[in-house]
């Protein structure tokens, strides 16, 4: 009867994930549960999210107790349907064990950073998921390949999914040799390159978005396909206070506000996150890096890409969250999606900058949907 | 890149990358090199504890043994940081500092105040502090508060490789005296360190841990006994917030106070003997500035006002513990 017990495991969001902490349950013990359902609340050194059922079927157990901690892949509840008999429950919960995390990390697809060398900058990236529909993602200014941690494994069941940092970010090296959206676009052409991958699904977030968009008209035979989240580079309007608030912010008390601004719901800003951003803004260059980057891209905001975007017919998806504070929604409102356009647009609630975090498993959803 | 390496490789590492990006950073001390001085010593010893070795090999220019004579080489190096380099001398235990200490409280630490401004003494000068190695009296001290009265010094002393790295290269790139200091019982400890340089500013205390219910601050070695009394207090349904000062000159009271503004009891937690340490500096403060606030009377952990044992078991008393960290707190409830 195994085959119709479904558990519900501790996820593993982003690399370096080994536990989190479960805060509650969103259901209860007995109610029937549809897929996509949000289960349980689950909180990392990182970030809170929501762990969605997969399958259908009736809470039958909620093992883990809220505030406590648990292993990735523990088990935290089962799901079956009202057929299964309570000692088979028993049974399947007596014997789960964690598996081994070493397995299916062991091979170089597994869940771990790479390194590769681009115009003699170290680049740090991850790829997982073996498919030859290729997604690549972009990150924004001042962020890294962790702003995908809820996205890379969702994505990576059905796609081979690269993520990079872009150089100045993350653990790349700390130096932009040609600091603007254009040079960033031909760096990334140059990492496809560097990791043998002819052509990808390009998903940029915000100055990602740009530096995606940049890419059809520097690398137009690279792009399968555009996904385009809080871009910039679709307007001209740019939150101009919190880009020079993240360059300047030199302390915790300083940062975390100017972090909040990224989020709809300021509660998800913890200390870790903070502490984390702080880290890497004390790396030496990475201020002359911001400084230069915040510079180019008020000067940039000014270019309107998306009419290139168009014009190149590639399929577009925009993915916005209602409460971006940082570039406002109505460029994406401002998007002509008229019959024969190949432009997508779908605006979430209840999110802010960081949509594909606030609202990961819709915008994974949406996403996976956009490719096919 | 990221990587789990011990608390002495990480201040290795910030030597390291240092010496590489400014050939005025020298490093000077007794047996810093550790072998014989001659060409090809490569693998000499690196002090006492191993903490430079392999320095000589990358940077043999840069990096010298000296005479056993405190008050000769910390002199040396303070008259180079005012001739222009930037030294990082090594004063093997701070237990010696008595020999070489008008050099620092006298002369470095006078300099740009009596020369209008236009004197820079940027040394660096490293040493061990704290109990817990069975090396008696005279080299198991915790002399950080002589130093933290002293205006015109800075005063940083480290809990984890990743803020030794951080607080050495700022403390390399201050351009004021600063007395850096390393517990000895911490050099085995490892912790993620990024393999970047990169600086931690003074004076910003690290909160490592939220709680609401009770504020304990530590420094040093300190700061771990203080987290594992706060794991068990938890256990207890007591949460509390941990605050790792960093450095002690200048001393980021500010954090302090907004903790105990919140919890309204605090506990200070200080390895060095408990007449004028940064215990009672850090008590008298709360109490002068956040008065109303406390719910409880401040709590001092401390060793006792006695010099450090030698006999192991008499030591193990005498550095504060988990337990007593934990009782202090429970008085306070």
């Amino acid at each position: 009867m195994e085959n119709n017990i479904i558990p519900i495991l501790m996820p593993k969001w982003g690399l370096t994930m080994e536990e989190g902490q479960v805060n509650e349950w969103l259901v209860k013990e007995g109610e029937k549960i549809s897929v996509g359902d949000e289960i349980i609340e689950v909180e990392t050194d990182k970030i809170t999210g929501a762990v969605e059922a997969v399958d259908a079927g009736i809470l039958r157990r909620c093992i883990a107790e809220s505030e406590s901690i648990y292993p990735v892949k523990s088990l935290l509840g089962v799901l079956a349907d009202s057929s299964v008999l309570d000692s088979d429950i028993e049974t399947f919960i007596e014997s789960y064990e964690i598996p081994f995390s070493g397995e299916e990390d062991a091979e170089g697809s597994g869940a771990k950073y790479l390194y590769t060398e681009v115009d003699g900058l170290r680049v740090r990236y991850t790829d997982r998921g073996s498919d030859d529909s290729v997604v690549l993602l972009v990150h924004g200014f001042g962020g890294d390949l962790d702003n995908w941690l809820f996205n890379f494994d969702a994505l990576a069941d059905k796609h081979r999914v690269l993520a990079l940092d872009l150089p100045g970010h993350g653990e790349s090296g700390k130096t932009i040799l040609e600091p603007s959206i254009s040079g960033l676009a031909k760096f990334v052409g140059k990492f496809l390159e560097a990791v043998d991958v002819p052509s990808a699904n390009i998903v940029g977030h915000s100055m990602g978005g740009a530096i995606a968009m940049q890419m059809v008209t520097e690398h137009p035979e690279s792009v399968d396909s555009l996904g385009l989240i809080c871009s910039s580079g679709l307007g001209p309007e740019i939150n101009n206070d919190y880009l020079q608030g993240f360059v300047d912010a030199q302390t915790r008390r300083e940062l975390k506000p100017v972090l909040q601004q990224l989020f709809a719901d300021e509660s998800l800003v913890n200390r870790k996150l903070v502490d984390d951003v702080l880290k890497y803004k004390r790396l030496d260059g990475v201020d002359e890096v911001l400084r230069t980057l915040s510079a180019m891209l008020l000067s940039a905001s000014q270019t309107k890409l998306s009419d290139k975007v168009v014009a190149s017919r590639k399929p577009t998806l925009v993915i916005w969250g209602e409460q971006d504070r940082i570039i406002p929604v109505s460029h994406a409102r401002n998007i002509s999606t008229s019959a024969g356009s190949p432009v997508e647009v779908e605006i979430f609630d209840s999110a802010g900058h960081l949509v594909q975090m606030e609202r990961a498993n819709d915008v994974n959803r949406r996403l996976l949907e956009f490719l096919g | 890149m990221a990587r789990t390496i011990s608390f002495k490789e990480a201040i290795n590492e910030a030597l390291d990358q240092e010496m590489t990006r400014d050939k005025s950073v020298i490093v000077m001390g007794e047996d810093s090199i550790g072998g014989t001085g001659s060409p090809g010593e490569d693998d000499a010893w690196g002090g006492p504890m191993g903490v430079t070795k392999g320095l000589y090999g990358k940077h043999g220019n840069q990096i010298m043994d000296t005479p056993l004579s405190e008050s000769a080489y910390i002199g040396a190096a303070i008259g180079a940081a005012a001739c222009g380099m930037r030294p990082v001398a090594e004063l093997m235990f701070v237990d010696f500092m008595g020999v070489c200490f008008d050099q620092i409280y006298n002369q470095a630490a006078k300099f740009k105040y009596m020369f209008g401004g236009k004197a820079e003494t940027p040394v660096v000068i490293r040493t061990m502090v704290g109990a817990g190695i069975n090396a008696a009296a005279q080299h198991s001290q915790m002399l950080t508060a002589i130093f933290t009265h002293i205006p015109g010094l800075k005063v940083v002393c480290p809990s984890n490789p990743y803020d030794a790295k951080g607080l050495l290269i700022q403390s390399i790139r201050d351009n004021d005296p600063v007395i850096f200091c390393e517990h000895k019982s911490l050099y085995g400890v490892e912790g993620e360190v990024s393999e970047e340089s990169y600086v931690i500013p003074f004076a910003e205390a690290n909160v490592m841990r939220d709680g609401g219910d009770v504020t304990i601050v530590a420094y040093g070695m300190m700061v771990g006994k203080a987290m594992n009394a706060a794991e068990t207090l938890a256990k207890e349904g007591v949460e509390c917030d941990v605050i790792d000062l960093r450095t002690l000159s200048p001393i980021d009271m500010e954090t302090v106070l907004e903790s105990v503004e919140n919890t309204g009891r605090l506990v200070v937690v200080d390895e060095a003997n408990p007449r004028c340490s940064i215990a009672t500096d850090v008590s008298a403060h709360v109490a002068q500035q956040a008065f109303k606030s406390l719910k409880a009377q401040i709590e001092m952990v401390t060793a006792p006002h006695t010099p450090v044992p030698f006999a192991s078991t008499l030591e193990d008393i005498y550095i504060p513990s988990n337990d007593s960290v934990a009782k202090a707190v429970r008085k306070t409830l």
